[in-house]
This record gives structure tokens, sequence and C-alpha cells, in this order.
């Protein structure tokens, strides 16, 4: 028998007017997963996020949240996710924790229960000590984290995160995902992530790579860079597209002109360096040498590149 | 049902709270109708000659419930205008993904608005007896839920208004042409008895004359000053009710309406 599947999407599509932002994605997320949605700003991934959060209605394809339809039953998978937004859903001149008690209300909970699991989420997110503070008065970093322990209140069964990283520190971000994988394996909380972070999309157990609304691959990360095999030769210079024909010669195979790099993935890369070095070194500017990231994974599977890369 | 019922209370609490720590929302709906009231009482009083059958009162005393209304109508955008920095600085989405019916969120905003315009308008109607407006218990009895009606349909109006904005220039634009005549056009600053036909007519389909004229009718007894120019007390407060059901339902109607494209 298969893991049950907690997040199904099937030939999903999205149309804003004439621009086509999913087109047609399929992909299963399983019970206790940490699932991650890579790409680039604008590949679709925070359409996927409000499609499976019931706040977009999709226009092809169908999306399931434990079984549950999210158009056709949007109030049962409402009522088994939880949601960290990307600029945090919080009341602003009310306190940390009035909105936590608000929120709380909302999904139904009262009482002691409610001000044992505030307290108790105040103390996670430490938050504590600005319980009394309203949120506007907190940094980026600390709002992101009150907007965190909102989303987790009720204890959801799938958190549906976008961007969570954004503004945080690294120190934070550790913190984010040591919680997280707290609560997967506690709890066995199914988590998914949107991020442009390849350094985070590392971390997820499977990933999804987004790119112009397609999905361009889907797997374990290792995976992913293992397809590559290798290492990856990057060579830099001047006029990159005038040395291609030469590149591809030495090196054997086809390169990939980007951005006034060269590009090439080849068992034994080290073997070729000093061949490279030999033939083009007083044309070129540098070579790298590395094993494949999931930008190389992005790359060979767009042929170009990643945009969020230059934020990095 | 109670669990709808529960999000309904924290969601009108969150706009009690709201609204009184942003003193500056509190000065503009209740300091400004209350100074139109001095200047316009003051600087009409000569002027303002009512037509055959004398109100047998002063402009002041009439304009009085009128202010009362305008603070109720002021109330209800500014608690509005709040849904729309809800939508723009993202709580609201949060509220869309909870597993709430949407009437109960309409409800929380609209009771909590609602309950902020009748407390005011009632600060200021407690004064009436100050400018010869005389109250009773049984005055009260009629007048303060008859208040809480006609803020509800405001309310909801604006809200309604509202929903689907991102900018509050734009509601402003519509507070102007739109809601700040609905209220002039109410019989709440002039009588209806001597304006021209077209005006007349105007003031006739306007769903707050009615609202005004059984405001007027719960402050006076039977046979008081000006009464019998004004549309029947009964049929005015059924209007009344009408009026806010609409309004609510229109509400609910709006904020069901899946999200298409990038709105939401």
């Amino acid at each position: 028998m298969s893991t049950p599947q907690v997040v199904e999407v099937e030939g999903l599509s999205h149309a804003y007017g004439s621009r086509q932002a999913l087109r047609g994605i399929d992909f299963g997320v399983a019970r206790g997963e940490i699932f991650g949605i890579l790409g680039p700003n604008g590949g679709g991934k925070t359409t996927l996020f409000r499609v499976l959060a019931t706040l977009v209605r999709p226009t092809g394809g169908r999306a399931r949240v434990l079984g549950h339809d999210v158009v056709e039953e949007p109030g049962l998978v409402r009522e088994a996710i939880g949601v960290v937004f990307q600029s945090p859903a919080l009341d602003r001149k009310l306190t940390v924790r009035e909105n936590l008690v608000t929120q709380g209300q909302v999904y139904g909970m009262r009482g002691a229960a409610l001000r044992d699991a505030v307290d108790e989420m105040l103390r996670r997110v430490r938050l504590a000590d600005r319980a009394g503070d309203r949120v506007e008065s907190l940094s980026g970093g600390l709002m992101r984290r009150a907007e965190i322990a909102k989303g987790l209140l009720h204890r959801p069964q799938v958190l549906l995160l976008d961007e969570p990283s954004t503004g945080l520190d690294p120190g934070a971000r550790q913190d984010l995902w040591e919680h997280l994988r707290g609560l997967q394996s506690r709890e066995g909380v199914t988590v998914l992530i949107t991020t442009h972070l390849m350094e985070e999309a590392e971390r997820c157990d499977r990933l999804a790579i987004l790119s112009e609304g397609s999905l361009v691959a889907c797997g374990r990360p290792r995976d992913l860079k293992d397809e590559i095999g290798g290492d990856v030769i990057v060579v830099a210079a001047p006029d990159a597209a005038a040395l291609k024909g030469e590149f591809e010669r030495i090196a054997g195979g086809t390169a990939m002109v980007l951005d006034g790099t060269l590009r090439l993935e080849r068992p034994r890369g080290h073997e070729l360096v000093p061949k490279i070095m030999a033939a083009l070194g007083d044309r070129i500017d540098s070579v790298t040498l590395g094993k494949p990231t999931l930008l190389d994974v992005f790359v060979r599977r767009t042929g170009h590149r990643f945009w969020g890369e230059g934020a990095e | 049902m109670i669990r709808a019922l529960l999000a309904t209370r924290a969601l009108a609490r969150r706009e009690i709270v709201r609204f009184l720590r942003e003193r500056n929302r509190v000065f503009g709906a209740l300091v400004q109708p209350v100074l139109f009231w001095g200047f316009f009482g003051a600087g009409l009083k000569a002027s303002f000659r009512p037509p055959a059958g004398s109100l047998g009162m002063s402009y002041a005393e009439y304009f009085f419930p009128g202010t009362v209304v305008l603070i109720l109508l002021f109330t209800a955008i500014f608690s509005t205008i709040s849904l729309i920095e809800d939508r723009r600085e993202g709580f609201l989405q949060g509220l869309l993904v909870a597993p709430i019916p949407r009437s109960s969120l309409v409800l929380g905003k609209i009771l909590g608005g609602t309950l902020l315009a009748l407390a005011q308008g009632l600060l200021v109607l407690l004064c009436g007896p100050l400018i010869g407006v005389a109250l009773s218990p049984s005055i009260l009895l009629r007048a303060v839920p008859l208040m809480f009606v006609i803020a509800f349909g405001l309310t909801a109006l604006s809200f309604s208004i509202a929903w689907r904005m991102d900018s509050t220039q734009g509601f402003h634009a519509i507070m102007t042409v739109f809601l700040m005549p609905l209220w002039l056009l109410s019989g709440a600053f002039f009588p209806a008895t001597g304006a021209p036909l077209w005006l007349r007519t105007l003031i006739a389909c306007n769903p707050l004359t009615y609202g005004m004229a059984a405001f007027r009718h719960a402050l006076y007894p039977p046979a008081g000053p000006g009464l019998s120019a004004l549309p029947p007390a009964g049929p005015s407060v059924a209007v009344t009710l009408l009026f806010a059901a609409a309004t609510f339902a229109l509400a609910i109607l709006l904020a069901r309406r899946p999200a298409k494209g990038g709105a939401a």
C-alpha cells in the first residue's frame, strides 16, 4: 500500500486574464513530508500556494488536500491547513497576544485551552517577552515569527508557508527549520513551503521546481542533483559565445551559454581544467569546477538562468 | 454555529479595540458632525424659514437628529475603510483561509462598526436635552434600537462598496459623491417640503429618508412638531429594517463570491 497522499495536484493550471501562471502541474505530497516548491519569482509558486490555500480558484485541473477538493470543499480544506503568508496577515494595531487570541477564537478555541495554546506558541517562537507589544512595533523578523505562531496555533495537519524566510536573519531561519522538523517528527505535520532560496530548497525532503508555470523537476534534492552526475565546469569569458565550439571540442559535450559563461557537465572535471586553461587561458576570466547544485538542475532543465540567484 | 458566533464576536471585538486605538478616528467620526451642527445651527438660524405649517422648532433642533445620523454614517464609513486596510495589510487573507462561514466574517466586521457607531451616536443623543430635545426612557427605548438598525444598514452598505477595493482613495471618492449625498438628501439637513419636485423625488427614493423619518418619529410624541410632513412612522421603520437586511445580504453575497484572477 502506498503512503496516503496528503496533497494531490493534477493538471493544475491557472490564468490571470491572458497571462498563464500555471500550465498543467502534477505532483503529490506524502504525509509528514517537508515539500519544497522552488522557483524564481514570477515562476508560479505563489499562485500554486494561493490555490492550495483556497484563495484562488484554478482555471483548470484540480488540487486536493487530505482528499478534499480545494474548489468544491474549501471549508474542509481550511480546517486542515495552517497558512503562513509572505506578507504577515497580522493586525498591526493589536498586540502579538491579541492577534493570537483573535486567531484562536476564529478557529473555535477558547478559555484555558486557548490561553495555554497561545502561551505555548509564544514560547516556541520566542516572543513571550514581546507578547504585549503592538505588532507595528516589531521588526520584520519578529513579525514573521508572530505570523508563524499564528499559522500554527490551531495545530493544522498541513502547513503552507509562502517564502517564510523572507526577512529572517540566518539564526531565525535556523530556528524556523528546527521548528518545522520538530512538527514533522513529533506531530507528523505535512509542510509545503515555497522558496526561491537554493539553500532552503536543499533542506526539503522533496522538491518541485517551477519555472514559467511549468513543473520542470520533482524529486529528492539529492536525486535531482545526481541525475546531472559528474562535475559542473563553468568558464567565464568576455566573449563566451565565441569560445563555445572550441570549449566543446576540448571538454567533449554540449555547453550552454548563459550570462557570459559557458557551462558543461562532465565526469572527472578536474582532469579537464588544465586542458581548458592551456587552450583558452588567455581568453577567459575564470574556470570554476563544482559539484552540481540545485541551480545546475534548474539551468539544465530550463536552459536559462534562475532569476532569483542575483538577489542572494 | 457556536463556533461561527465565537468568530463573529472575536472579529467585532477586534474592530472596537482597533478603533479605540486610533484616536484620530474617534475624533473624526464624532467631532466633525458636532462641529457641523454648531456651525450650521448657528449660521442658518436666521435664514431657516420652514415652509407652510411651521416646524415649531429652531434649525439647531431640526438638525440635531440629522447630526446623530451623520455620526452613524461617518463611523460606518471609517470602520469599513479599515476593511480596505485589512485587505492591503494582509490581515484579511488570513480570515479568508479560516474555516468560518463568510457570513460570520461579514457580520463580525459590520457588527463591530455598528456598535461603535451606536455608542458615538448615543453619546451625542444624550446631549439632546441641552438644546431642547427632551429624552425619556421610553423615547430611548424606541430611538436606540432604531439607531442600531440605521447604523447596521449604513455599515453594511459601505462594507459592500469597500469589499473589492484596495485603495482608500477610491473609497473617499465614493464617499463624497454617493454616501454624503445619501445623507444630505434624507431630510437630515433640510426638510423635503418646499424643495423642487426633482429634489423631492430623489429624497423620496432615498432609503435613508425613511431611517431619518423613523428616527424623528421616535424622538417626539405622535403629533410632534414637523412630523406630519414626514413619511409615517410604521412604513419608515419597515423600510429601514428592509434596507439593513438588503445591504447585509448584499455584503454576504459579495464576500462569498470566489476570487477570480489576482484579486482576493
